[in-house]
């Protein structure tokens, strides 16, 4: 047999059948759920009188609308309200496992999904939300997905999909002091552009990215679709296993024993072809920050704010001087002198364990600077919240000057009241500093969790590789 | 889906160019958490004389007597007839949940915006392209006498008048046996049931630890 990619694995392994043209039916292990975009596929099935085809492959949370304070009074926005209301009814009526508000095992679905062990190697995951390649950090096929296609997955338990195109995203090196595998993605990013994996399923190889753990890996594959690739994958290995093992969805005894002997060949072949490769030296990323309204407008933290002047393209200097001003930046300023007026620590992004204790390193003993007016920690999921308040950081936040949420997408994208007002300007561990992301006329620069701590203590972004 | 049978159904005229989907169905109505329910708000902005939130209850709003929807000869109608472009804006597929909703079964126009004019077919409706000359003759047909009719007959392709005059359309042969046989998308994966189950059970097999 010829030499496969991982995802060539994944592929057929769950190939149900092929149309002449290539357009395929894909069979689905894991749907996940949330309040948003499942409503009208519900609303679809039960206008058409269907069923889920398998109810046990759906696990469902509300997270985009869930309030980060004062939970126990509920959601005050209507609209809201219903929506949420609306999924807790949709999963009581069908018998979908849904983990909801005030249950400690609620959070970001991107979160929730892997700490329950309910994302495993070799599984095809999607969620009607397009940071599902998230998962892909498991040796898993992930693919964020429409609402039509919520109804699809639910009603037959497949996907139509066409094959992508492989890359391999090879990164080596030792990673410097203050880098993360944020910093990677972003610098990738930076390299490609947010369409330079558009019709590719991106793999994350090389021996940094080995000797990543399980929440690095899920940051990088996270911001697989901010380069334009649908799917980001990390072949399965010991630190995969080792994350899985003993958590509620995964599989136990034989059965365990059996996964693991075929999750070890979650791998690309030593010999596989991918149609692209791209490869960094991980010794030579800076931490990153953001300076414009997408994801590739991106410097080392020790860069400066682009000049349009020295722009010759000319669709790329309108780009760059329409950024600037909606940004309220000037040209040619050091990144460290900007200035900020909120911080998020949170999201899908890096909401995660290690993402509480990379920023609580880094704000420990300080004091958030008197320019802040918000610095906001928002822990991915309830379980990640009680475990960094095992671990004291909540203390060492408190300390500091952060306020210390309860778990939800919050300012990620700023659906429940956690916005920023129009000029404001945050330092954010989220994916997308699009216009208007974090609330209308906001400002967003996408960094680090060590970062956003950094900057949250000096008032303005600082190299945490200095420090 | 609903299967799309011969049927004979009052025409209402649009004479309008370039309606686009926010004119279908303008943007607050989009929170809904439903695909259902949006009839009442379909045209809001003409139909009604004041400013439409989700949730209203349409039956108390003052209505535009102006508007062709609101003429009581037109009450009921199934036919949406109109100038070129129809459909034209933003993708979203509340419009033909709308006109759905409304009672629409069949939309004809000389030309339709691309999305649009697919979401239809996704959503049971059959959007119908007619030369400009004869959808004008249609539009002059249908103000000259109440109550007028279109019979039409997907299987023969064709769209007859109360007087009997014929003319034929042009559609897709795959949409045209989606429609039917009442095959949206899913329907027509569900037709691959059994290669679905049987994949599963060598899944099961091979890995049953993602069925525990
Ligand atoms: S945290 Fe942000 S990106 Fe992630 S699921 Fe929520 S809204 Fe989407």
């Amino acid at each position: 047999m010829n030499a496969q990619t991982l995802y060539d694995k994944l592929w057929n392994s769950h190939l149900v059948r092929t149309e002449a043209d290539g357009t395929a039916l894909i069979y689905i292990d894991r749907h996940l759920v949330h309040e948003v975009t499942s409503p009208q596929a519900f609303e679809g099935m039960r206008m058409a009188h269907r069923k889920p085809w398998r109810v046990d492959s759906i696990l469902a949370v509300p997270d985009h609308n869930v309030p980060t304070k004062n939970l126990a009074a509920g959601i005050t926005d209507p609209i809201s309200r219903l929506q949420v209301e609306t999924l807790d009814a949709n999963c009581a009526e069908l018998g979908i496992t849904e983990f909801k508000m005030g249950d400690i095992r609620q959070g970001v679905v991107h979160v929730m999904g892997p700490e329950q062990g309910a994302t495993l190697p070799g599984m095809t995951v999607v969620c009607g939300d397009s940071h599902t390649s998230t998962h892909g950090a498991f040796g898993a096929l992930a693919h964020g997905i429409g609402t039509s296609e919520v109804e699809h997955v639910m009603a037959t338990q497949c996907l139509v999909a066409k094959k992508s195109k492989t890359m391999l995203v090879k990164v080596d090196g030792k990673l410097g002091h203050g880098v993360t595998s944020k910093d990677i993605a972003l610098a990738v990013i930076g390299q490609i552009g947010t369409a330079g994996g558009t019709g590719y399923a991106i793999e994350f190889g090389g021996d940094t990215i080995r000797g990543l753990s399980m929440e690095g890996r899920m940051t990088l594959c996270n911001m697989a679709i901010e380069a334009g690739a649908r799917a980001g994958m990390v072949a399965a290995d010991e630190t995969t296993f080792a994350y899985i093992k003993g958590r509620p969805f995964a599989p136990k005894g034989a059965q365990w024993d059996a996964a693991v002997t075929y999750w070890r060949t979650l791998h690309s072949d030593a010999d596989a072809k991918f149609d692209t490769t791209i490869t960094l030296d991980a010794a030579k990323i800076k931490p990153q920050v953001t300076w414009g309204t997408s994801p590739e407008m991106v410097l080392p933290v020790d860069g400066i704010v682009p000049d349009p002047a020295n722009i010759t393209d000319a669709v790329k200097r309108s780009d760059t001087e329409r950024a600037l001003q909606y940004m309220g930046l000037k040209a040619n300023t050091p990144i460290t002198e900007i200035k900020i007026d909120k911080v998020f620590i949170g999201s899908c992004t890096n909401g995660r364990i290690e993402d509480m204790r990379a920023a609580a390193a880094v704000a420990k003993g300080g004091k958030v600077a008197a320019n802040v007016m918000l610095a906001m920690v928002v822990p991915g999921s309830g379980l990640v919240k009680a475990q960094a308040e095992q671990e004291g950081l909540d203390k060492i936040f408190i300390e500091a000057g952060f306020e210390w949420r309860d778990p939800g997408c919050s300012m990620c994208l700023a659906m429940n009241d956690d916005r920023l007002s129009s000029g404001e300007r945050c330092a954010s561990t989220s994916n997308r500093n699009f216009e208007g992301r974090q609330g209308q006329g906001g400002r967003t620069h996408l960094v680090s969790p060590a970062m956003a701590a950094a900057a949250a203590i000096a008032g303005h972004f600082v190299d945490v590789s200095k420090q | 889906m609903q299967k799309f049978e011969k049927f004979s159904g009052l025409v209402v005229p649009l004479d309008r160019a370039n309606v686009d989907t926010d004119a279908i169905i303008p943007k607050q109505f989009l929170k809904s958490i439903k695909r259902s329910g949006f009839g009442p708000y379909a045209f809001d902005e003409w139909r009604y004389l004041d400013h439409g939130e989700p949730g209203m209850d349409c039956s108390k709003r003052p209505l535009n007597k102006d508007f062709v929807l609101n003429q009581p000869r037109y009450q009921g109608a199934q036919v949406l007839l109109a100038r070129e472009n129809f459909g034209c804006g933003s993708s979203r597929e509340h419009a033909p949940w709308a006109l759905d909703d409304y009672g629409f079964r069949v939309v004809i126009a000389p030309s339709f915006a691309d999305i649009f004019f697919n979401n239809c077919f996704k959503n049971g409706m059959l959007p119908i392209k007619l030369a400009a000359d004869k959808v004008d003759e249609l539009f002059k047909a249908v103000e000259a006498k109440e109550g007028f009719a279109l019979t039409v007959d997907l299987v023969q392709q064709t769209l007859t008048t109360p007087d009997g005059a014929v003319y034929k359309f042009e559609v897709d042969e795959f949409r045209k046996h989606c429609l039917l046989n009442g095959l949206d998308d899913i329907g027509l994966t569900l037709q691959h049931k059994a290669d679905i189950s049987a994949f599963e059970t060598k899944h099961r097999a091979s890995q049953p630890w993602l069925f525990a």
